[in-house]
């Protein structure tokens, strides 16, 4: 996968004989790929940034989960894990994950190589803003990785950092320079994204080509779109709240800390009677529009990718924007789910409880849509379509325990509980993730002028959804059997609560057993970018393989001549006709078919 | 209003076009190009399509940006609120509210007062981009009476915002004299956090009014001048409401 530098030239432009000097021919393209403010590129290197934390992300979720089962096991070169580590694994997998994949893959990385493609605009608005979002996401990611291998290593209060824990060096290994270096590249990150988001909104807003309407706009355009008004809503408060705990940490205040604390022995005096409750509304005020963030891109492509390979219209296209802007909007007002343990006032928590429910009818109409946008279709089930009906499948599994973690009284139970880990889990990282291999088998012709093996993708796909199911459905009932999640060791307890958490060991070695299987079962998927790699490219008349009708499969809308005459909308996206045979493209003039124009 | 004579810029160095590449040079001046008397605005490249377009960009750019803003510092005064409101029962069940309001130094008066200046000296210098009959003088070759207008009020206004930095340091000075430090009390904590992200905040104004005064002095497109002063004053403005509601909310609110 060359990245096309040059854009208009083949990638693969150099002779088979000279790929002995591709370290060379790379040494020389390096700078001036790095800062380029081409979006192309900076879409790649996002998605290097997430590639790289994704797998470190799960290595570390592979060392927990080998303890979880064995806690006598030994990880090579480095011993035991002790509990103050296994905390440090929780809250950099957390972090990993959530920031530097979930948020930067869709949102920042399929979102520069596509978006402005499929708004027909050869450009984004701000492209150095954009380049600058780039470099801060890069330096983001070194300083978390940096916190690894300081004294005290990385921080131990989870991907959350709830003080007072996360406000005193004396709370455990990790919340000295450690949760200062996560602090900092936290911060980092919500600049990065707040620029980023900038960015897209006003290209959204400003750069769309002639026709192309808000009504006309493909829906994977408007879950970018939704998803970067909440990240410059939900970022620019966990900034505020870093500064806060900043404070907290070296200036002597006490924003989220009561009068005295009695931390590892310690009793800690401090100005004003804070409250660590302050911290939780900041920070999920943040941290549930995020999980939307992740989530929202990857419904609006599934959306398209169904339509697309049922060769249907999109079912209630003004009711799917609706439900996206409804999503966003709901996802805001909802963060008090996340703290009905935490000692919220109970009339709040049956207020947030209400707004949480609510989401499901939104959710619910999505969901609707995409099974109608499929009945009584006989779709082409390629690799991109199993993983959007993949998408569709572990959104409804995992959205199913939405509404009953969405009530107090049974959070009470479950919310320390591996159920939680278990929801979360199959929403946002596994329909996420699903939602990124969909975009990389469809857009792969795109991005690498190469389509990706079908039978290779069809085995990634079963794989990984079995593995997936395997790994996480057992966790609901590890959960409901009282697993409590954020424990380094489940075994050598006292008292009664010994023979339930007994109970749950061998479901535990069939998890680890399955997070295994799920990580090997992503092997095919990397032959299949080598492979992909080392074949010729396509033949540039085979441009549209998918025969997709929305603006990115344009002839050479990707790499746009500076002399194409710019481009036009005709119509809005998802026009086939009955048989599903012929199309009407986005930007084609002529009407293939008899059908209203719009 | 941008003038509708907004002599276009010529893209022979434009370089960051998404092309990667050098535009072929084409001189796109108006009337040029064998299309009559049309502006050419059809023809220009995207994004480049009116002369409304990169100002409008530019300012939509801005109101995201401020709307970002707007959320940091609701957060922060959220905060305020709470943290002002809280407190604990002592063994004898008396509330005990640990906040001690800060007496807030006489001169933020005066600073505030800057401030009101530099905008008005700021709108004025905005309004000076938007000149017609100074922007045809350009057009005609008759000096630069728009970037020489406009240079002046900016200076003006950076003059003032520099004015308004300095008297909040003296503020900061005189606290400090007064043994009032950010550590002090929860309502110090408050005075110092707020007065200093937003004068982190004016920085950044002032960054935006040096470059913008560099782009008045070394540009030849008016159209790229117009975005520097127009944006950075907008910013300049919000910053002064901005402020207008921190210091009431310092002064009255706590």
């Amino acid at each position: 996968m060359s990245i096309p530098t040059t854009p208009g030239t083949p990638p693969n432009q150099g002779a088979p004989s000279s790929r002995g000097f591709i370290a060379l021919r790379w040494a020389r393209r390096a700078p001036r790929a790095i800062f380029s403010t081409d979006h192309r590129i900076i879409g790649f290197g996002y998605l290097v940034i997430s590639l790289i934390a994704v797998i470190l992300g799960s290595l570390l979720s592979l060392v927990m989960r080998m303890h979880l089962a064995w806690p006598s096991w030994q990880l090579p070169l480095h011993g035991p894990i002790l509990p103050e580590e296994y905390l440090a694994l929780v809250t950099m997998h957390g972090t990993l994950m959530l920031f530097f994949v979930l948020t930067v893959a869709p949102q920042s990385g399929f979102g520069n190589l596509i978006l402005p493609a499929q708004l027909g605009t050869r450009h984004m608005a701000f492209p150095r803003l954009n380049a600058l979002g780039l470099y801060l996401t890069a330096l983001a990611l070194i300083i978390l990785v940096a916190a690894f291998f300081v004294p005290g290593g990385a921080p131990i209060g989870g991907w959350t950092a709830y003080p007072p824990l996360s406000s005193t060096p004396l709370a455990g290994p990790g919340e000295g320079l450690g949760m200062d270096l996560w602090l900092a590249s936290i911060a980092l990150f919500a600049v990065a994204t707040t620029l980023s988001s900038i960015n897209m909104l006003t290209t959204i807003t400003k750069l769309r080509c002639e026709g192309l309407t808000w009504e006309r706009l493909p829906l994977t355009v408007w879950g970018w779109f939704t998803a970067a008004i909440l990240s410059i809503i939900a970022f620019s408060v966990l900034l505020a709240a870093i500064l806060l705990l900043f404070c907290d940490r070296h200036l002597h205040s006490g924003f989220f800390l009561p009068a005295q604390d009695l931390i590892s022995g310690v009793l800690l005096q401090h100005r004003g009677d804070g409250s660590p409750l302050l911290w939780l509304h900041l920070f999920w005020f943040f941290g549930h529009p995020e999980v939307y963030i992740a989530i929202l891109p990857g419904m609006g492509l599934t959306s398209m990718v169904i339509a697309n390979f049922s060769r249907r219209r999109v079912f209630a296209y003004r009711l799917m924007i609706a439900t996206t802007l409804l999503i966003g909007f709901l996802g805001i007002i909802v963060w008090g789910h996340h703290m009905f343990v935490a000692g919220l006032n109970p009339f709040a928590g049956t207020a947030f409880s209400i707004s949480t429910i609510a989401i499901a009818i939104p959710a619910a109409a999505k969901v609707f849509s995409w099974l109608a946008t499929t009945w009584g279709s006989r779709p082409r089930l390629t690799t991109p379509m199993l993983f959007a009906l993949g998408f569709v499948s572990l959104f409804i599994t995992g959205g199913l325990t939405g509404p009953i973690l969405a009530q107090p009284i049974l959070d009470e139970y479950l919310h320390n509980t591996f159920f939680v880990v278990a929801h979360f889990h199959l929403i946002m990282a596994m329909a996420g993730v699903f939602g990124l291999f969909c975009a990389t088998y469809y857009w792969a012709p795109l991005l690498f002028h190469r389509t990706l093996s079908e039978p290779l993708g069809k085995l990634h796909f079963w794989t990984t959804l079995l593995g997936a199911y395997s790994t996480f459905l057992p966790m609901h009932f590890t959960g409901l059997a009282a697993e409590p999640r954020h424990y380094s060791q489940l075994t050598g307890i006292a008292g009664p609560s010994a023979t339930l958490l007994q109970s749950t060991l061998p479901l535990q070695r069939h998890i680890t057993a399955s997070a295994i299987f799920l990580l090997c079962a992503q092997l095919p998927f990397f032959l299949n970018l080598l492979l992909a790699w080392r074949r010729p490219a396509n033949d540039p008349a085979d441009a549209n393989p998918w025969h997709a009708t929305t603006m990115e499969w344009a002839p050479n809308a990707l790499n746009p001549h500076p002399n194409d005459e710019p481009s036009i909308v005709y119509r809005g996206p998802s026009h086939y006709t009955d048989s599903g045979k012929e199309f009407s493209p986005q930007w084609s003039p002529v009407n293939t078919f008899n059908t209203e124009a719009e | 209003m941008p003038s509708t004579i907004t002599p276009p810029e010529i893209d022979r160095h434009r370089i960051s076009d998404g092309n990667n590449g050098h535009r072929p040079p084409t001189d796109k001046r108006t009337g040029g190009n064998g299309e009559g008397d049309g502006d050419n605005w059809n023809n220009r490249p995207r994004g480049h399509r009116g002369p409304h377009e990169r100002i409008s960009q530019a300012r939509i750019g801005l109101f995201f940006a401020l709307g970002g803003d707007l959320m940091f510092f609701v957060a922060l005064i959220s905060v305020f609120f709470v943290t002002k409101a809280s407190g604990h029962f002592d063994a004898y069940d008396h509330f005990i509210n640990s906040w001690l309001p800060t007496a807030i130094p006489s001169i933020l008066w005066l600073n505030t007062i800057a401030l009101l200046l530099s905008s008005v000296t700021a709108e004025i210098a905005r309004r000076a981009m938007f000149r017609e009959v100074d922007a045809m003088d350009e057009w005609f070759g008759l000096g630069r009476p728009v970037s020489y207008r406009a240079a002046i009020w900016l200076s003006a206004t950076l003059a003032l915002g520099l004015l308004f930095l300095a008297g909040q340091w003296v503020a900061w000075d005189q606290l400090a004299a007064q043994h009032v430090f950010f550590r002090s009390n929860p309502s110090s904590h408050f005075f110092y956090l707020i007065t200093i992200t937003h004068a982190v905040h004016l920085f950044l104004g002032i960054v935006g009014l040096i470059v913008a005064l560099a782009a008045l002095k070394f540009s030849r497109s008016l159209a790229t001048r117009q975005v520097w002063v127009d944006t950075t004053v907008w910013y300049w403005h919000v910053m002064g409401a901005l402020w207008i509601f921190l210091f009431l909310l310092l002064e009255f609110g706590q």
